[in-house]
């Protein structure tokens, strides 16, 4: 009985993430961040914080969208929020070289402020 | 005719497709990541917002007499500030402060060994004033007893009144020359018989001089005389001992590394770095 429960969770997940539902929400976040690139691209860091941040609630497990807000708040000077933000982006996606690098050059400027302070 | 096997013509032609199949992939789906330059706003650490003024007002320095430490400092730092920080820099002398710490402890030693102050002065005070300043000012133990004149609100208060209640930036440099020798990794360019270049990393033994740099900058607050945040630096540079770099082109090469620092104190900065965004 135990033994089945496992496989009755996943048979009911399953098809719930595969759902068309889960999927357009999906492919609303990836365009969300693919528009966000582009205006950040542009210089339009507002702009594409809104995006990111709207990508992330169409999919909280998004870790490039949680990277690129952090980038885009860590440019707007929003540095706790920043580090939340990668910070979340590796839980989800920890061996992602790309975002690890990203918060490391993050920490460096962010570590010798607060040290500064201190 | 054709047989069981594909012919050389035809496995070409499916190796062709399939590398113009991911290609059209990749063209469809774009590249999943863009470096982007950003530039990353640090708000100053000190609130200076009080203050519209700041008085460089002179160093405690030490170590090679080749350089006119204090002066070259107060010189370097009030230019930096001009160009880079809202607050109004005052033009005043530079402030002898060696001759004015020793002033203040014969001041205080007087009483002291004349038994006038009635047991007001606390013993190791005392002894402190006693032991006097060191005149020539050599290696960093030498610096410490002039920490005294740092914490003497009476004295930085008067300063602030003379000059309106500026934010006063004073401290401690020392400028000490250095040599060393020992093992050095560098790489070296070799070619083989086919003229292909290699650089191979190889350990030398060297000697080397140069100078090293210990500022140490102190912000009172003119209104009360009282510190309001300190910091403390150290930078080094070496040269080969065939080299010959005279003391204040190094000084400055020095100063150069650390004047960033110092006007993130003060002022906003922008770090300027690239990042990665991902699709």
């Amino acid at each position: 009985m135990f033994t089945l429960r496992p496989m009755l969770s996943a048979l009911v997940l399953v098809p719930l993430l595969a759902s068309p539902a889960w999927a357009d929400k999906r492919s609303d976040a990836r365009s969300e961040v693919a528009f966000g690139i582009d205006v950040a691209q542009r210089g339009l860091w507002r702009e594409a914080i809104y995006r990111w941040e709207r990508a992330i609630e169409l999919d909280p497990t998004y870790a490039q969208a949680l990277n690129n807000l952090a980038i885009a708040y860590e440019h707007e000077g929003r540095l706790e929020k920043a580090r939340k933000a990668y910070e979340r982006a590796l839980e989800i996606d920890p061996d992602n070289l790309q975002i690890r690098q990203n918060f490391e050059l993050f920490k460096e400027i962010n570590d010798r402020t607060v040290a500064d302070r201190e | 005719m054709t047989g069981l096997w594909p012919t050389e013509n035809s496995r070409s032609r499916g190796l062709l497709l399939l590398v113009a199949a991911s290609a059209a992939t990749m063209l469809a789906c774009g590249p999943v990541a863009y470096e982007i330059p950003i530039e990353t706003p640090i708000q100053p650490k000190l609130d200076v917002t009080p203050f519209q003024r700041v008085l460089i007002a002179g160093f405690v320095t030490g170590g090679s007499e080749d350089v006119d430490t204090n002066q070259e400092t107060v010189r370097l730092l009030r230019s930096q500030l001009r160009s880079k920080s809202s607050l109004r820099i005052i033009d005043a002398d530079v402030l002898p402060l060696m001759e004015i710490a020793q002033e203040q402890n014969r001041t205080n030693t007087e009483p002291a060994a004349g038994g006038q102050d009635g047991g007001a002065t606390p013993v190791a005070d005392r002894a402190q004033a006693g032991a006097g300043l060191p005149s020539r000012i050599r290696e960093e133990k030498d610096l410490e007893p002039y920490e005294r004149l740092f914490a003497n609100t009476t004295y930085w208060k008067r300063i602030g009144e003379e000059y309106q209640n500026p934010l006063i930036v004073t401290g401690t440099v020392l400028f000490t020359p250095q040599s060393r020798s020992g093992f050095v990794s560098r790489d070296v360019e070799q070619y083989d018989a086919f003229g292909r270049r290699q650089v191979i990393p190889t350990r030398t033994y060297m000697e080397r001089k140069g100078f090293m740099l210990r500022p140490k900058f102190i912000f009172i607050d003119g209104r009360s005389g009282a510190t309001m945040y300190s910091e403390s630096y150290r930078e080094e540079v070496l040269y080969n001992v065939q080299q010959s770099t005279p003391a204040l082109s190094s000084y400055f090469e020095l100063m150069d590394r650390l004047v960033p620092n110092f006007l993130s104190a003060l002022s906003s900065q922008k770090v300027r770095g690239t990042r990665v965004l991902l699709k």
